[in-house]
């Protein structure tokens, strides 16, 4: 009914012909503090670190290769899960390994590099051709550590070295708050990216499907023009730019399919060690946020130490340095790094104090999915100054059809939150447990009115699912 | 300045343990006045500005034009039968207005004290905050009563109705049926003598009919009387007698007996829209009533569609009955359904309510057409109860699970018809 027959999943379409999914539901959140659009090369990050539990799916003790004190090259391995002692995992940078830390129970949780001036990539005896089997390829990703690049969906875990995924799919651009422009970031490296995606239409049975911004901005060629690829426009409002969403509309993940997903970076990492021959784990980050003075994209390397990266931003007294989005990213200090499948860091106000009957009349603007208040009526164009208030407590689940009127999916998130809940398996699986991550329903969780934990509900449901083996 | 005012109520605050409930108390009231200064953490970083508080106060003030005409018309249908000021609502303002508010502050604070105090109780005992969620009951319990309910009445309703409606299934959000219709039905089937007839719709009469005289209080007489004469305005007096030919009878109650002829003799159509006739306090005026649904709706607070299609659900089954046409009442034109009794209320404030309704879009659609279907045929057909919707609410409240479950059901095969 209604926008559901427009949001159907589209299938498969001729060869060249643009197809343009256009999504009826979402809602953006237009804030202060976007990047200008010019990468700067000259921060200098001194600390980068390979942080274990990034990488869903792994063993909380990896067997470790190298010790406190030793020097790495990029693209050396750093350890390995004991269950698959054939993925590798690297360093993104060379440089000498100065701390392990542990966490609860001594699990690993970073391993500290400070990095050399220049860096040193590790070489390799032979990168296969792209004409090879698909299982040297993989022998090969897997042993140059490229293989932690790719995302397995259902569930975003480390990809499973055993299963040959279904299809590919790579988003092309992000609708997150103040997310960063992938045409800026691929920029330069176009070649790379297309060797990228060389690859991985290699690594699939299926296809590799290339999600375009269909919103009326320029698009890179990079994108447009990709060769080899399935490529599908999305227009709409976020979440239209994540993944699984996108992943809904081309083809949905059914029970026991396995899909892979790239960001942009990743797939341009992955061309970078085909076309050159060295892991490059650069990375250009976006650090965006109201409380930064000097909002900026740097160039930097995977898991890049966020103090270092925010020095010359100037951070705001009583603020929160979240790496990712606002919506679906997660705090940290500046002591801490950047998650490695982040390329952003948002800096935002901590809302740590009473508002005089601020549930009533508040004194700034805010934002809102519904329309209760003068910013959400008027139609200014408004941006606002968001802080991490909640603006309200928790209760129970009052308003129904909240969480659908932003979520442009076929799926009910009130009622799959609802069975994790109550721990009923087969209604998980039915709603579609498989189909989303926390990002896609991250917006859902922002408009909830009564301020439920949405993302840390569907997480335990996740981890309920991967403990019974769906 | 705002550092002081929380400092000072923070030394007021109550020991969580000693007394809970004047902690309770404290907290809700500290919440209302300020914001909590809590911050996100895992999971969203920003938060939507709404929350449980504003989303309840926006339906409360939806209800305020519907408190305001309910009021002028207590004043004015007691006044009307008596055959004074009978053409303007505005004629003798001062009388009616404070008529009506004797009438309904007793029956608005009975029904927020007595409703607040049960939810206080039951928050303190489980140990968790004050919800909103009777904010909105205890602004619709007096709009949904007839204007001289007796109060002790009204207070076994309400606590009644939360007790068994709510807080025995958890609290807010986890009640199966409507809470207000829940206390209103309680007050018909418990008090059937009390409650009915065409007595208990006009305040402040002997007996509504032939013989009857105006009844007043000491308040009326004692207090607001030399008030109103140090101004020189009219005042109450106790020597007036019903008009001949008054009944007090509300439309629903004359068309049931004659259909719309019968409604015709003591009403005309506009009076009826513009809502100049006896009835629940809040359900008589239209246009009043259709502001505050619209307000609801351009917030995205209430379900458009299950407006929309409780609407076309009653017109369906209306136009199936002007074809039938088995008596007078079936005649009645499906437009005039809309100014009779309190359909427009119901569907505004009572079927949208959104934990007793369906939760899916398409679940809703099928909710509420089915209650305007059934509404309609108790209305029409029931000889006991001239009104349907309290019981079609009530009846697809119940049912709305299982609605919920086939559209969730349809959703699940199609998606596991993929798996084999």
């Amino acid at each position: 009914m209604e926008s559901r027959i427009a949001e159907a999943p589209t299938a498969d379409s001729p060869e060249g012909e643009p197809v343009i999914v256009k999504l009826k539901r979402g809602f953006d959140v237009h804030l202060y503090g976007e990047a200008p659009k010019k990468v700067h090369s000259e921060v200098s990050v001194n600390r980068f670190a390979v942080q274990a539990p990034n990488y869903l799916g792994l063993a909380p003790m990896p067997k470790l290769m190298v010790e406190e004190g030793q020097h790495v090259l990029a693209g050396e391995a750093l350890f390995f899960d004991k269950n698959r002692p054939e993925v590798l995992f690297v360093a993104p940078v060379s440089g000498e390994l100065i701390a392990i830390n542990r966490g609860e129970r001594r699990a690993i949780q970073e391993l500290v590099i400070l990095a050399d001036r220049t860096i040193q990539y590790r070489t390799y005896d032979k990168i296969p051709s792209l004409d090879s089997s698909r299982e040297e390829l993989f022998a090969f990703l897997q042993e140059s550590g490229a293989w932690s690049l790719f995302r397995q969906r259902p569930y975003n875990l480390l990809a499973d070295p055993d299963a040959v995924p279904r299809d590919i799919f790579i988003s092309t651009f992000d609708t997150a708050p103040l997310a960063p422009d992938l045409n800026l970031v691929v920029s330069g490296r176009e070649a790379a990216f297309q060797k990228g995606l060389d690859v991985l239409v290699k690594l699939t049975t299926g296809k590799v499907y290339l999600g375009l911004d269909a919103r009326g901005n320029a698009v890179s060629s990079a994108f447009s023009q990709a060769r080899g690829v399935q490529k599908i426009g999305f227009k709409g409002k976020h979440p239209a730019g994540n993944v699984g969403i996108q992943i809904h509309h081309i083809r949905p993940i059914r029970s026991r399919e396995k899909v892979w997903t790239l960001g942009v970076q990743e797939v341009i990492t992955l061309g970078t060690l085909f076309l050159e021959g060295k892991y490059d784990a650069s990375r250009i980050v976006a650090l965006t946020g109201s409380a930064l003075d000097k909002p900026a994209y740097v160039r930097t390397y995977a898991g890049a130490n966020l103090g270092d990266l925010l020095k010359n931003q100037g951070v705001a007294a009583n603020s929160r340095i979240i790496s990712g989005d606002v919506l679906s990213g997660k705090t940290k200090t500046a002591e801490q790094f950047l998650n490695v499948y982040d390329d952003q860091v948002s800096v935002i106000p901590e809302g740590n104090d009473y508002e005089m009957f601020g549930w009533l009349a508040p004194m700034s603007a805010r934002p809102s999915t519904s329309r209760t208040f003068f910013s959400g009526i008027l139609p200014f164009g408004w941006i606002y100054n968001a802080t991490t208030n909640t603006h309200g407590e928790k209760r129970a689940f009052v308003m129904t059809g909240q969480y659908e009127d932003v979520l442009p999916m076929d799926i009910f998130p009130q009622h799959l939150l609802k069975a994790i809940i109550t721990n009923d398996i087969e209604r998980i699986e039915g709603l579609g447990i498989h189909e989303v991550v926390e990002e896609d329903l991250a917006i859902c969780e922002f408009a909830c009115t009564s301020k439920q934990p949405l993302q840390k509900i569907l997480r335990e449901g996740i981890d309920m699912m991967i403990k019974e083996g769906l | 300045m705002k550092e002081k005012i929380i400092s000072l109520f923070k030394r007021m605050e109550p020991d969580k343990e000693k007394s809970p409930l004047l902690h309770t108390a404290y907290d809700a009231f500290f919440t209302f006045a300020f914001a909590p200064n809590s911050v996100t953490k895992d999971g969203v970083h920003i938060r939507d500005g709404m929350d449980l508080k504003r989303t309840m106060v926006i339906v409360v003030i939806a209800l305020q034009l519907c408190y305001l005409w309910g009021t002028l018309n207590i004043g004015h249908q007691h006044f009307a039968a008596l055959g004074l000021y009978q053409n303007l609502i505005l004629e003798g303002f001062h009388l009616k207005l404070f008529y009506g508010l004797v009438q309904l502050l007793p029956i608005w604070i009975v029904a927020h004290v007595v409703g607040l105090g049960v939810e206080f109780y039951f928050a303190a005992r489980k140990k968790h905050a004050v919800e909103e969620g009777f904010l909105v009951t205890g602004a619709l319990i007096p709009l949904i009563m007839p204007p001289d309910v007796p109060l002790w009445i009204l207070a076994f309703s309400i606590v009644f109705a939360v007790i068994i409606g709510k807080e025995a299934f958890g609290g807010t959000g986890m009640n199966v049926v409507n809470i207000a219709l829940l206390a209103r039905v309680f007050v018909f089937f418990a008090y059937p003598a009390t409650i009915s007839g065409d007595e208990v719709w006009v305040a402040g009469l002997t007996k509504a009919g032939p013989g009857g005289m105006a009844d007043y209080g000491w308040i009326h007489l004692q207090v607001l009387n030399p008030i109103f004469e140090s101004f020189g305005w009219d005042t109450f007096n106790q020597g007036y007698a019903v008009v001949d030919g008054y009944s007090g009878a509300t439309p629903m109650a004359l068309a049931a007996k004659g259909g719309w002829a019968a409604v015709m003799e003591h009403y005309t159509p506009g009076q009826m829209f513009w809502g100049l006739i006896p009835g629940s306090i809040g359900e008589t005026s239209k246009p009043f009533i259709i502001i505050g649904a619209l307000m609801l709706i351009g917030a995205g607070i209430a379900s458009w569609r299950i407006m929309v299609s409780m609407s076309l659900g009653m017109v369906f089954m209306a136009l199936i009955f002007n074809m039938w046409g088995y008596n007078a009442f079936m005649e009645i034109p499906w437009y005039y359904h809309f100014s009779m009794g309190s359909f427009l209320f119901a569907m505004a404030f009572m079927a949208t309510d959104p934990v007793t309704a369906a939760s899916t879009n398409r679940g809703k659609w099928i909710y509420g057409f089915l209650i305007g279907v059934i509404g309609l045929i108790v209305r029409v057909m029931n000889p006991a109860y001239p009104e349907g919707w309290m019981l079609a609410i009530l009846l697809l409240n119940v049912f709305a699970p299982l609605i919920d479950h086939f559209v969730l059901q349809s959703n699940i095969n199609k998606r596991m018809k993929h798996v084999q």
